[in-house]
């Protein structure tokens, strides 16, 4: 039994420890992993929190293991060792894509996949590639582990499956093949710091002439990544053509609300959105 | 609550509050102030130091974060009198102007170049993306940490 106390920060050596923590202090406590965007939420007065579980020491969180179907990557491994991977680089090079734009140097080294998955901004950059790759999400309580698909993860804007007690350890990225395509765009104002405007993360197999497997993830379009799955019907199974390509990209009008706020409109957004899926079209088609 | 940590290859232990953080430990209580606030929220950079040999902004971790670990600050480059590499860059280049943004600059270099030791001007420019300078205007830290490059790979071979 732990003796609840205000003003600390825990720091539990497993996972079963930070399980225990957390339900026996339920929503009152804040995971922290890379602190990225806690604490500046903390040190701009935005945060109240007085209890921190700090998952860093925990070494079973992090890493990459390339397992036979899949590659399972440790809730805390940062950006940093993402793009440095090769199995990464091999089996999901748009993830290391995207972890290249993700902040600049500082944040990759300290910023994490389970923390930009749990703080679920529309905006956090590995979504997209997550969502295009049918991820699924490992969590854990001290009741249970778990998976949940990434499709069915974020409920709404900054709202996830998680429970009160519940933890990320890992997600789960089915290998692609060789043979697919898939690519990671990203359009903001200033490359690396701007809270993107549009994502995109994409993935296209090929095989005797037709769209065998599409999938297309937008990020920064709606209040959660979406799947553009009127676009993608519209390809699936088709013979590829610059037709068939502007008959997706005007389906995007079905998939995307952009929302309206400072950053940009909703019509440049869609008029964004639009460009990246032709332009991913035609790099994808070229072999 | 009970820190120890190493700090340009000396000893701390201190008795902390929780919320510290560790930019202010290293200011406040380790009395290193070489290492500069600028922000607070993560943007300028200024607070950069590396913690386990790698870059990051001091002002978003919690001082009980580096219970452990290894920080080198700017006043832990320059070795017997000697300025390190990055620094003589900067000092050659005029790499600095108000020298407000410099430590957090010249420690973001020493993470790339601990990567990275041939950066080209695009990689140099990447790498720091995280630190912002209002007066220099960039250039002369890219030619500052080009020529500190320079000098470490002739070190090495
Ligand atoms: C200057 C700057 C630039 C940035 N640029 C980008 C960018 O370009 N793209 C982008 O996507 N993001 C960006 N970010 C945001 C941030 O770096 C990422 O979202 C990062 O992945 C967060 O990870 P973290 O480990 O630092 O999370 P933390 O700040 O530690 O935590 C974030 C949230 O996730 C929860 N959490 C963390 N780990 C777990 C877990 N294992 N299980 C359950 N909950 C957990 C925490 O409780 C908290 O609510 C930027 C941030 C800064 C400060
Ligand atoms: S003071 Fe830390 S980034 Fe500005
Ligand atoms: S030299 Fe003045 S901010 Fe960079």
């Amino acid at each position: 039994m732990i003796r609840l106390q205000h003003n600390v920060v825990h720091r539990p050596r497993t996972i079963d420890d930070a399980c225990t923590l957390l339900a026996e202090y339920g929503p009152s406590a804040q995971l922290l992993a890379g602190g990225t965007d806690i604490m500046v939420l903390l040190n701009a007065g935005l945060l109240q929190a007085d209890v921190f579980i700090d998952l860093w020491p925990l070494d079973e969180l992090r890493g990459i293991d390339d397992l036979p179907d899949s590659l399972r990557i440790g809730a805390l491994t940062t950006f940093s060792q993402i793009l440095r991977s090769p199995a990464v680089e091999r089996f999901a090079p748009a993830l290391a894509a995207a972890a290249r734009t993700i902040g600049a140097a500082q944040i990759q080294n300290r910023g994490t996949i389970g923390g930009n998955i749990a703080n679920a901004s529309p905006a956090a950059d590995s979504l997209p590639v997550l969502s295009c790759l049918d991820a699924d999400i490992e969590l854990a309580s001290v009741r249970s582990r778990r998976r949940v698909s990434i499709h069915s993860f974020h409920t709404g804007y900054r709202k996830t499956a998680l429970a009160a007690d519940e933890m990320i350890v890992a997600v789960h990225l089915p290998k692609t093949r060789t043979d697919e395509r898939i690519e990671f765009y990203k359009v903001g104002t200033r490359r690396a710091q701007a809270i993107s405007k549009v994502v995109l993360g994409a993935r296209m197999q090929i095989a005797g002439g037709i769209v065998e497997h599409i999938a297309l993830a937008y990020g920064s379009v709606a209040p959660t990544v979406v799947r553009a799955r009127a676009a993608e019907a519209i390809l699936l199974g088709q013979y590829p053509s610059p037709e068939l390509a502007s008959r997706a990209v005007a389906a995007l009008d079905r998939d995307l609300k952009p929302i309206t706020d400072l950053r940009s409109s909703a019509a440049y957004r869609r008029r964004v959105a639009g460009n990246l899926l032709e332009r991913f079209l035609r790099k994808a088609l070229q072999h | 609550m009970k820190i120890s940590l190493e700090i340009n290859g000396k000893k701390h232990e201190a008795d902390v509050e929780p919320r510290l953080l560790l930019v202010h430990f290293l200011r406040d209580v380790a009395n290193l102030t070489g290492t500069h606030i600028g922000c607070e929220t993560s943007l300028c950079g200024a607070c950069t130091v590396l913690l386990d040999d790698a870059a990051i902004k001091s002002c978003t971790v919690l001082a009980v974060q580096a219970d452990g670990c290894r920080v080198t600050t700017i006043e832990g480059l320059a070795s017997a009198g000697e300025l390190h590499p990055v620094q003589k860059g900067f000092w050659e280049h005029h790499g600095l102007q108000c020298g407000y943004c410099t430590p957090g600059m010249i420690m973001a270099a020493c993470g790339l170049l601990r990567e990275n030791l041939s950066p080209s001007e695009a990689e140099i420019r990447e790498g720091l993306e995280g630190n912002l300078c209002r007066c220099t205007g960039y250039q002369n830290i890219v030619d500052a940490v080009e020529s500190a490059a320079r000098e470490m790979a002739g070190a090495v071979k």
